[in-house]
């Protein structure tokens, strides 16, 4: 159908948290990140412009009439002035969609005037969940998070970093998010990251496995290269984030890295964040004992003893707390200077001679 | 970088595989797809593919479902060269489905040729040996095995790693080719002694040998792990944490090698290379380092040692040849003796015994007569050895076990040979070791060290004296011959009667965690290796080691022999899994068994009978189970009424199944364990008035029944006395 009203095909790419989503399961191509959803409607060749329910510009609506684009909403939660609503069910899934692709072809025919794409493409290795991590270290026969905590342990990888959330107008595009990640990767912190700023890791190339060797401190690199990891690994959507969680529950089972969350050497940041949402995933990984630094401080300075309680004191009841600094770099420090607290106090950062066994030691040990 | 290494090691995978199925195609063309298929006398089927899946394979069809949905659903895709997607875990199951296919290659040789048995070259172990040497690795005399493969630069650099290795106790399994040589090629034009005896074992010329290596690996967690098939998570492990082997890669390094070493670190095993190749050094899947490169030669036995983690302590004897138990198994022919003591050709004994404190002064040899550089090449000369010790622990009980160490003791030094013991001794000395200048007052040193290095905690002092006049020796053996007189007096006629302690031995708990040997002393340790007198010295050595004296306490049943206390302690010891045990039954609470078993004995229940099968007889006996399917049974720690592990010194025993009517209950035996144990045999029948050749002549063997229809049959006709007994249950 598509091809007879003259198109080659059709072209289905993602923005924002639900490009994420869709890339972490079908593998759908990326076309941007949050603040780039209007410059997508302005290449001119957007037929249809589908929305659900958050990370919307209120702008869309009027920006899709300047163009030939449709802007669909799709949530009874989300309606927007001038767009086309088509509540979406999820027992009539395939229907609506066809339903939709059908008024994407059919504008197809409508485009007009000058098309500008940016010839400025990107590729990188997406898709890296709680549960195949453990393929990817071992195989099938030996899966396990072992060689992580040993990269851990042997202090080859410092620790790790999640670096999440959204893109904030108020800063340089994805300059927070990219400044951070390559000074935690220079400094043999493995980074994980979710939605927004995922993808603007994607786009600076920090997801391809050869990053490692560019950008990452030789122990990082050593690690990436002998598993065949890049150095950021995209771990989905910024409703994901609770995906980080469950790695750091399995790299404190795995065991040698202390007992709780709060004893890991890891740490937390949004560098970039604007969203609402952005406060409760902080709040999450603060409860579960992760340092948490984001940029813009939360609306809590005019009260000092909330501000000094959640900075704080928090740490000595939950184990993790927040920070707030808008320069990257700096915050990156913080994390780091953190990791090696966290490393210090669970005395890894101490050279140890290599342990030989001899039969009595080999019997202590486990084969379970 | 890895990224090479993964690379080359999944297109290896990929090439191994087809090279499988072609083989395999060209079998099935041959021989059809119901052909059997198997490592001749091994059991565990395809002991990789079986331990890994839980699949018996057992014709060539099986192959077929192997291939298809096994290997070719862990081949991996090929690594892309610009957007790779990570390749750790893939390149690990690459390398487990080279395993596969190598095995697949392997046992089709057997089937269309060319035959893995041929010349030097070995092929897969069989269980004999499996269980002999096995049992080294779980018991730590052999701390692991070096897979040696392909070639050295030269004959001298191979000869200098073989011998390393032997002097670290190590096991080298050796396969592959480089440079159209191979490493056991080199050990053969050095004129080292190849063979499971030296530890030194040249598997087969082509890189899938190494499989037979993986094999033995995933055989020994079988065995003596007690590990399920198709639980390969924790056979895996096993063998990381058990069986410490490593990969020596000699020479360039081809995908194919890669491709195997990527299954080698799926075990946990290393690879070091002489050559330039990248190397992993992160850890994790390994206990350290996966893959080190670039060692030099004279470094590369120690570096592999300390990649592994392994701790092994060499022997350091100041006598001028290498003391390891690798040379204990080693012979001296004819050719290459410098001279030879004892044997029927001269007189020679070999006496220990126990003196005053200050009647030894410790370090002290003694050689009274000329020493070898006397003799001329090949020349003989009488040897008595007298070895004196003393020690506040010591006791006269403990020196038969200690005399009986000068065999173990001597074979473990390089180019000495030693058989017999008492005044049945033969000795041989090899020119290599002549000529390194061995002299008999080293003989003396190495007793010296070895009863302090292995019995420090009974021995404090140590002397010996060596003669080799003709009449002194003749004059001395006459003396200890009496006193070896009273000793087996005294051993023979001591019962568990005699004794108010047992002792316990758990030293297989390792791996059937449940066992419990009670030894008795009419009950050795089920492994042929513990008397009561071994373990009691065994206690003395290591107060906390696992023999430990068990106080019999109240006889609750006399027949079946069970005691309180015996039974609180195989309690505890048990982790609370074996409540009772009979010393002398096998239906009533029977003695659990480890895996170590020397016999089985097995009731044949239509013929109110028992059969004994022997581990080195691999045919099919008369209860439908080869040995190695019945040692799957049995052992593990279980209590398998009906069915008993035991040494073949327990069936000479009056206490051999007491409660059953013992050796009157045998119907059935090998004829080589019937040969075996003939004279003692025949005497305990006399005892129990059964007749002793006549009797001997009633129990049935592989030669006139394979069935338990049969083992009637024949007995009926015999005579056999069993059929006046009472049923059995």
């Amino acid at each position: 159908m598509a091809q007879d009203s003259g198109a080659e095909g059709i072209n289905i790419v993602g923005m924002c948290c639900t490009a994420t989503e869709i890339l972490m399961r079908h593998g759908i191509p990326v076309a941007g990140n949050f603040l780039q959803q209007e410059l997508a409607v302005m290449t001119g060749v957007v037929e249809v412009m589908l929305v659900d329910v958050q990370c919307i510009m209120p702008a869309l609506g009027s920006l899709s009439g300047c163009f030939h684009t449709k802007l669909i909403t799709t949530s009874p939660k989300c309606k927007i002035a001038g767009a086309e609503h088509i509540e979406f069910h999820e027992d009539r899934a395939v229907e609506i969609a066809r339903e939709i692709i059908k008024i994407g072809i059919e504008n197809f025919g409508n485009r007009k005037g000058k098309v500008q794409i940016p010839k400025v493409t990107e590729r990188g290795i997406a898709g890296f969940t709680t549960e195949n991590i453990f393929y990817n270290l071992g195989g099938r026969f030996r899966s396990s998070y072992r060689p992580l905590n040993d990269a851990i342990i042997s202090g080859r990888l410092r620790g790790a970093a999640g670096v999440v959330g959204c893109n904030n107008p108020k800063q340089v595009h994805d300059y927070g998010h990219i400044a951070m990640i390559k000074e935690l990767i220079k400094n043999d912190v493995v980074v994980v990251a979710t939605g927004c700023s995922a993808i603007a890791a994607g786009k600076a190339g920090l997801m391809r496995p050869e990053a490692a060797a560019k950008y990452c401190g030789k122990g990082l690199a050593e690690i990436c290269e002998a598993v065949g990891l890049p150095p950021v690994l995209y771990v989905g959507s910024c409703v994901d984030n609770s995906r980080i969680l469950t790695i750091l529950a399995n790299v404190v089972a795995e065991g040698g890295l202390g007992d709780d969350i709060s004893d890991l050497p890891v740490a937390g940041a949004a560098p970039e964040w604007m969203s609402e949402k952005a406060v409760s995933i902080g709040m999450y990984f603060v409860a579960s004992g992760v340092f948490t630094v984001i940029a813009e401080p939360l609306p809590i300075l005019g009260a000092p003893n909330l501000t000094r309680y959640l900075t704080d004191e928090i740490e000595k009841d939950i184990g993790g707390k927040w920070a707030f600094e808008r320069d990257p770099i700096k915050a990156a420090g913080m994390m780091l200077e953190h990791i090696e607290k966290k490393r210090d106090a669970l005395g890894i950062n101490v050279e140890k001679e290599r342990k030989l066994y001899d039969m009595e030691e080999r019997r202590a040990l486990a084969v379970e | 970088m890895s990224r090479i290494i993964m690379t080359a090691g999944i297109n290896g995978a990929h090439k191994t595989a087809k090279q499988a199925e072609e083989m395999l195609a060209k079998a099935v063309e041959q021989k059809g797809r119901d052909c059997k298929v198997e490592f001749p006398n091994t059991g565990y089927y395809m002991p990789v593919i079986y331990s890994m899946t839980g699949r018996a394979v057992e014709k060539l069809a099986d192959f077929e479902d192997v291939m298809a949905e096994e290997i070719k659903p862990l081949l991996p895709k090929l690594v892309d060269e610009n957007l790779w997607l990570p390749y750790l875990g893939p390149a690990l199951d690459a390398g487990m489905a080279t395993l596969f296919a190598e095995e697949i290659i392997e046992a089709c040789k057997y089937l269309i040729g060319p035959n893995p048995v041929d010349g030097i070259w070995l092929g897969a172990a069989d269980d004999v040996i499996l269980r002999e040497r096995g049992i080294q690795f779980v018991d730590g005399t052999a701390p692991g095995f070096a897979a040696i493969v392909g070639s050295a630069p030269d004959v001298e650099t191979a000869v200098k790693i073989a011998r390393k290795c032997q002097e670290r106790s190590l096991y080298v399994f050796m396969a592959g080719h480089h440079n159209g040589t191979t490493f056991a090629e080199q050990l053969v034009e050095g004129g080292v002694q190849l063979g499971w005896d030296t530890r030194l074992i040249p598997f087969g010329r082509e890189i899938t040998a190494a499989i037979y290596a993986a094999g033995f690996a995933s055989r020994v967690a079988l065995t003596f792990g007690g590990v399920q098939p198709g639980d390969y998570r924790r056979h895996l492990l096993y063998n990381k944490n058990r069986i410490f082997a490593f990969v020596v890669a000699l020479g360039k390094v081809t995908d194919e090698w890669y491709a195997t070493a990527a299954g080698a670190i799926n075990y946990g095993f290393p690879t070091i290379a002489d050559s330039d190749i990248p190397q992993v050094l992160p850890t994790g899947v390994c206990t350290y380092e996966h893959v080190v490169s670039n060692i030099p030669h004279d470094e590369i036995v120690e570096k592999a040692i300390e990649v592994r983690g392994l701790k092994i302590k060499v022997s350091e004897v100041p006598i001028p040849v290498s003391v390891s138990p690798a040379f204990e198994g080693e012979r001296i022919r004819k050719e290459d003796m410098h001279c030879e003591f004892g044997g029927q050709r001269t007189p020679a004994f070999e006496w220990l015994r126990m003196l005053d404190i200050g009647e030894v002064e410790d370090g002290r040899v003694e050689v009274v007569g000329p020493d070898v550089d006397s003799l001329e090449v090949g020349g003989k000369m009488p040897l008595g050895i007298v070895v004196e010790v003393a020690g506040r622990k010591m006791q006269t009980d403990f020196e038969p076990v200690l005399e009986r160490q000068v065999h173990t003791f001597m074979n473990e030094a390089q180019g000495l040979w030693h058989m017999g013991q008492r005044d049945i001794s033969w000795v041989r000395i090899s020119k290599d070791t002549a000529k390194a200048g061995f002299k008999l007052e080293h003989i003396g040193k190495l007793l010296h060290a070895m009863y302090h290095e292995r019995y420090s905690n009974i021995i404090d002092k140590v002397q010996v004296k060596i003669f080799t006049d003709e009449e002194q020796v003749l004059k001395l053996s006459e003396m200890a011959r009496k006193i070896w007189a009273v000793r087996d007096e005294r051993l023979a006629g001591m019962t568990d009667e005699d004794v108010d302690t047992f002792y316990s031995c758990t030293l297989c708990q390792s791996f059937a965690p449940n066992h419990v040997c009670v030894v008795s002393p009419e009950r050795p340790g089920l492994c042929g290796a513990y008397t009561w007198l071994d373990c009691r010295a065994a206690y003395e050595i290591i107060p906390t080691g696992p023999n430990q004296p068990i106080p019999k306490g109240k006889c609750i049943e006399t027949t079946i022999g069970q005691w309180d206390k015996v039974n609180a302690f195989v309690l505890k010891a048990s982790g609370g899994n074996v409540e009772r045990m009979s010393q002398y039954s096998m239906i009533t609470d029977p003695m659990t068994s480890c895996g170590c078993f020397e016999c089985i004995t097995a009731v044949l229940p239509s013929t109110g009978g028992i059969m004994i099968v022997n581990r080195e007889f691999a045919e099919m006996t008369p209860c439908g189970m080869k040995f190695s399917t019945l040692a799957g049974t049995v052992g593990g720690g279980r209590q398998t009424p009906g069915f008993i592990g035991h040494s073949k010194h327990y069936i000479i025993s009056r206490k051999f199944i007491a409660a059953e009517g013992g050796i009157r209950r045998i119907v059935w035996m090998p004829t080589m364990l019937k040969d075996e144990i003939k004279d003692a045999f025949i005497k305990r029948a006399e005892e129990l008035e059964l007749g002793g050749e006549e009797f001997l002549a009633r129990i049935a063997d592989e030669t006139t029944a394979t069935t338990e229809e049969e083992v009637l049959e024949f007995i009926t006709k015999a005579g056999h006395p069993v059929t006046t007994l009472e049923p059995m249950f």
